[in-house]
């Protein structure tokens, strides 16, 4: 079975984020990247398939050329070959406009599977799989947790809310954008890494697939959150901090 | 008609009480721009408590193929209300439900649903939805384009429920036919289920002392333990904890977690992303143990700590025990 797994690179977890100038974005020239947590584990739900049932695993993404680094790490993690939709100015792009972008690359490959992660750490729509999956004519689930292979179908385990979940099953192909947390994450070996650097990247570009890049929302304004509470910090050492909070517990919250 | 029109969500009678908050927020956005405001039902005709809200019309779009919910099903019979009515802003609660169909449908409008808004402004007579980025980190101002109907999805607790106007009388309910193929759903889906009972009950407990990816591994869960245990609190946990199984799911505080309200939340090594802020914002005291200033804990917590949780626990620990001596 071919399995195309969608993955974005974004700004690394722990960063300190400022806006640019024009107060649109996040600066990104100083900051280090990685591959968005969610598609990490759509990946490793990819190469469990691929384990299980044989087949082909193609990386898809849309970035700068200095996604090429998250690419070639999926690539050293088991991923056989990637497409590269190189392109600098994804970011004033919106959901549909990416989709457009991966839908096409992804037709051409005809898969039995497209996963993705179910959304990203930096704009955090929680979208693309779906809009892909109406792009592609594909049926599509949602926050799954689990993939069985059937004959000509997946049975998929859905996390509802509140601790509920659902069995649902769909035809081949189909698009699954899955849940964190489901697996633990492999590391890339030494020879996964020394392989990586053999296997193929494919680079397409907007023009190239004849897909304009045209967004339908766009951002405004990029700004601190307005603050909902007055929060009192407790400054100090550890000792002191931890006795003007249980000051605070003690007398203020009357909790201990 | 060119107004708002909110779609609610309900099982089997039982409504989704964010279709309350997203009837809020509908009716808020259609005062602003002085626009009527409409409510659609799926999948029954009984409107139930929503007819006795301040709305304009109520459609009720029903058969027997949106008894149980598929994306497929619910993406053509919205498409065919929506093309029937004609609003001019369609909104959502942002339940897994929703993000499982609304951006399909947003796509057939070549639309892009704004998900997960937090509220809106009217700018120069333009809506511009408030959401936010990076986990919460910060805020950002969308507006739509081309052409309506525009779509945007609404964050749990973004609006309050009891801010929805109640109507004088109750509100006529309008079916409105949609013409369904059951060949066209294309999954088949089972029943939902739940995997255990729950043992632990953390929406009574008083305390509770919540830990995040902050703790780093398995071996540092005693360390918060010793706390939870001289404050006499429940020990709660953010979802990457229970998903690596260093405490049960079923300690799990968020979206697909338990939501829970003591008198004190302690918040340690949790960043606060928007999924675990859900689940408790509603605490009367929140407590933020964190290193990085910056986190989004911080923004909705009373009382902060900026400091490493491996020096403060333990030096809290001993101070609780002080006090309590």
């Amino acid at each position: 079975m071919k399995i195309i797994v969608a993955i974005k690179q974004v700004p690394a977890r722990d960063s300190q984020l400022r806006i640019d100038s024009k107060g649109k974005w996040i600066q990104t020239s100083d900051l280090a990247f990685e591959i968005n947590e969610p598609d990490a584990y759509a990946l490793e739900a990819a190469l469990q398939l691929k384990e299980k049932n044989g087949g082909e695993v193609v990386a898809l993404c849309a970035g700068p050329a200095s996604a090429g680094q998250t690419i070639r790490e999926a690539l050293a993690k088991g991923a056989d070959r990637a497409l590269h939709i190189e392109e600098d100015n994804l970011d004033t792009l919106d959901t549909l406009g990416i989709a457009r972008l991966l839908a096409k690359a992804a037709t051409a490959e005809s898969p039995d599977l497209v996963l993705t992660g179910l959304q990203s750490e930096d704009l955090g729509y929680g979208q693309t799989g779906v809009v892909v999956a109406e792009l592609l004519g594909m049926p599509h689930a949602t926050i799954v947790m689990e993939v069985e292979r059937k004959d000509s179908s997946v049975r998929v385990k859905r996390e509802l809310e509140n601790g509920w979940f659902q069995y649902v099953e769909l035809p081949l192909p189909a698009v699954l954008t899955i849940q964190s947390g489901i697996s633990k994450l492999r590391y890339a070996t030494l020879m996964g890494i020394k392989k990586a650097k053999t296997k193929e990247v494919k680079r397409l570009t907007a023009a190239g697939l004849g897909v304009p890049l045209q967004a339908t929302i766009a951002i405004d304004r990029v700004y601190p959150p307005e603050k909902s509470k007055q929060t009192q910090i407790l400054d100090g050492s550890p000792k002191e901090a931890a006795a003007k909070l249980v000051e605070k517990l003690k007398f203020e919250v009357r909790a201990i | 008609m060119s107004g708002v029109l909110a779609i609610t969500e309900q099982r089997d009678g039982v409504w989704h009480r964010m279709s309350w908050e997203t009837i809020a927020a509908a009716q808020q956005l259609a005062a602003d721009l002085k626009l009527p405001v409409s409510a659609a039902i799926v999948g029954t005709s009984d409107a139930g408590d929503l007819a006795h809200k301040k709305l304009d019309r109520i459609y009720a779009v029903d058969d027997p193929l949106l008894k149980s919910y598929t994306a497929d099903g619910y993406t053509d019979a919205l498409e065919q209300l929506i093309r029937r009515t004609n609003p001019r802003y369609v909104l959502f609660p942002h339940t897994y439900q929703v993000r499982d169909f609304a951006p399909k449908l947003a796509t057939r409008f070549n639309q892009v649903l704004v998900s997960d808004v937090v509220g809106f402004r009217i700018v120069n007579g333009s809506v511009v939805m408030v959401r936010q980025l990076f986990q919460g980190k910060l805020n950002a101002d969308v507006s739509f384009g081309g052409e309506a109907p525009f779509f945007a999805s609404i964050q749990a607790g973004a609006f309050r429920a009891d801010n929805a106007v109640p109507a004088e009388s109750p509100v006529a309910v309008e079916p409105v036919p949609v013409h369904l193929d059951a060949a066209k759903i294309r999954s088949r889906s089972e029943a939902p289920f739940r995997e255990s009972q729950r043992a632990v009950d953390l929406a009574s407990a008083g305390i509770i002392v919540s830990v995040g990816r902050g703790i780093r591994e398995k071996e540092n869960i005693p360390i918060v333990e010793e706390l939870a245990k001289v404050l006499g609190a429940e020990l709660a946990a953010s979802r990457p904890i229970c998903d690596n199984g260093w405490l049960p799911m079923e300690r799990q505080v968020g979206s697909s977690g338990q939501t829970v309200s003591p008198k004190v939340y302690i918040a340690v090594g949790i960043s606060g992303a928007i999924q675990h802020l859900v689940g408790m914002k509603g605490a009367k005291t929140i407590v933020a143990i964190n290193k990085d200033s910056n986190a989004p804990i911080f923004e909705v917590a009373d009382y902060g700590i900026v400091g490493d949780l491996f020096e403060v626990i333990p030096a809290l620990v001993e101070e609780v025990k002080k006090a309590k001596a």
